[in-house]
């Protein structure tokens, strides 16, 4: 990997579902070790932007690369050797309900045959108590704990594999603002320590100058602003001080959807 | 011209879906031969599919028996036939509605819980959430669940048919008035080898068909609870039609001469 190379790149990210078109012309480069926030309105495409990148969804033109290498359209086994790299958050958490919460944590490490069932266990309840939960919960279904826990164990699951990128779709959202912060200061914490590359979707100003290096916001299908965290309140960009301000009057129309 | 359109419309949207069950099929049996395997999740579904499905299968297959044995008796007494009814049970619960029955009973049972559970992992996106922990969905949820239900419907056919044609001699001993052993020399008599094996074939065809359907059905699912709802009902219509056009298929290749 050359030295200046962006850990991702995304050239030109386009897709539409049937005649909506959500991504149109979305570009973003993520150097290695950066924690880049996207900031932008509820339905506006963040969580099918992180998708797309992450090979969920296969856009129906652009390229994404990670580490160099062009990710779209690449083999299953290759692509599953990127991913083995990569955390996800969901932004409802998506955890298995089939499964006690320590499995859900250690999951990821299980099915890579990384550790056996009772280091796994071990491992769970470690990263759970880095977000906050009691070794208690392990065994616990994950249908029975709150949202705002459930975000957390997702939050445990993300890291657990130690991943070089990691990818968060809302991950203060229904948290009380004191959890906020604390899973705040664990991103900006897990960042530092692992140098992850970290994708975040917020619509939390105070959460993502905190935790982003730099802040991008996506409107239309683009990034029509992106800049250092510390520069978005005098951004000079009439869309973006709409947004972190939460005004009504401004450039950016609110559809009413049906 | 809109009738036209309208066909053609129908037409494209059944190719569309029979490729796509199609390819579903084939990556789904391609997973079931080709390691890793998930034993404990296979050792889950074996249970559920044959242990957990006994009660209804039997009680199924029990009245089905009793209410054979009774129907044939009123029928062939008018001409004197009586003693035809052991061999009327036997043969219709091994070849027809042991295996048919318990498809049926299997396909609402587990058809509908296994489109339900995989149709919600979808909409929660934890079929998307397994893609991310290096995890194949078609591997970890679709394969054991196949393997389960073609070694598990065999056994509980199996036990089904002794249950049915013991309902058979309930009712033909304690109700109609037979003698107990000769009524089982009959039954034993007229059965071969074919007519058990036969029943059993199908009972694992049936239950690939159920399991595969519940599976399609659920993972394709999607907007919410409404879409994992259309998908269970999916999984249980069509899981029953297909059994009774493969039951059909495959009496012809079992005992057409
Ligand atoms: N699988 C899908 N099929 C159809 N439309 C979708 C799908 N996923 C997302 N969308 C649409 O794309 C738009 C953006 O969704 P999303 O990325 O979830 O928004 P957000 O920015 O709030 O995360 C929404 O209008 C949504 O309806
Ligand atoms: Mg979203």
């Amino acid at each position: 990997m050359a030295q200046n190379q962006p850990m991702i790149r995304v050239k030109n990210l386009c897709k539409s579902f049937g005649r909506k078109t959500v991504l149109d012309g979305f570009n973003l480069d993520i150097s290695a070790g950066e924690s880049l926030v996207i900031i932008g309105g509820s339905g506006t495409g963040k969580s099918v932007a992180i998708k797309c990148i992450q090979g969920l969804l296969t856009p129906d033109s652009g390229s994404v690369e990670i580490a160099g290498e062009n990710v779209i359209g690449m083999a299953a086994q290759e692509r599953e050797r990127i991913n083995s790299q990569i955390g996800m958050l969901f932004q409802a958490a998506a955890l298995f309900d089939s499964l006690p919460v320590w499995e859900n944590v250690a999951f990821g490490l299980l099915s890579e045959g990384r550790v056996n069932r009772t280091e796994g266990r071990e491992v769970a309840i470690e990263k759970l108590a880095l977000v906050g939960l009691d070794a208690k919960l392990a065994d616990v279904s994950p249908a029975d704990l709150s949202s705002g826990m459930q975000k957390r164990v997702g939050l445990a699951r993300a890291i657990a594999i130690d991943p070089k990128i990691i990818f968060f779709d809302e991950p203060t959202t229904g948290l009380d603002p004191i959890m906020a912060d604390i899973i705040n200061n664990l991103i900006v914490a897990v960042n530092q320590k692992v140098g992850a590359t970290a994708l975040t979707i917020t619509h939390d100003m105070q959460s993502a100058k905190k935790i982003g290096d730099r802040i991008a916001m996506l409107y239309q299908g683009k990034i029509i602003w992106i800049g250092r965290a510390d520069e978005v309140e005098n951004s000079g960009n009439p869309y973006v001080d709409q947004f972190i301000h939460g005004r009504i009057d401004g450039p950016i129309k609110m559809a009413l959807r049906a | 011209m809109i009738f036209l359109q309208t066909v053609g419309r129908v037409f494209l949207a059944f190719l569309a879906t029979a490729g796509r069950l199609s390819i579903f099929t084939i990556s789904g049996v391609g997973h079931c031969l080709r390691p890793p395997f998930y034993f404990r999740i296979i050792a889950k579904q074996m249970i559920e599919i044959g242990y957990y499905s006994l009660p209804v299968v039997g009680l199924t297959a029990i009245f089905a028996g009793m209410v054979l044995a009774l129907q044939s008796y009123t029928g062939f007494a008018r001409f004197s036939a009586e003693g035809a009814i052991a061999n009327v049970v036997v043969l219709s619960i091994t070849r027809e509605l042991g295996p048919v029955l318990a498809g049926l009973m299997v396909a609402g049972r587990i058809g509908a819980a296994m489109a339900a559970e995989i149709g919600t992992m979808r909409v929660t996106e934890q079929i998307d959430a397994l893609t991310t922990l290096s995890t194949n969905p078609m591997k970890y949820l679709v394969a054991p669940r196949l393997i389960a239900g073609l070694t598990m419907m065999p056994l509980l056919v199996l036990v089904a048919d002794i249950i049915g044609v013991f309902g058979g001699y309930l009712v033909a001993v304690h109700k109609l008035g037979f003698n107990p052993s000769n009524y089982i020399q009959n039954t034993w008599n007229f059965l071969e080898f074919t007519d058990v094996f036969s029943g059993l074939v199908k009972a694992s065809v049936f239950g690939f068909i159920v399991t595969l359907m519940g599976c399609y059905h659920g993972y394709h699912s999607k907007g919410g609870a409404q879409g994992v709802g259309m998908a269970t009902t999916n999984a249980v219509v069509s899981a029953s039609i297909l059994i009774l056009c493969s039951d059909y298929i495959l009496t012809e290749i079992f005992f057409s001469k």
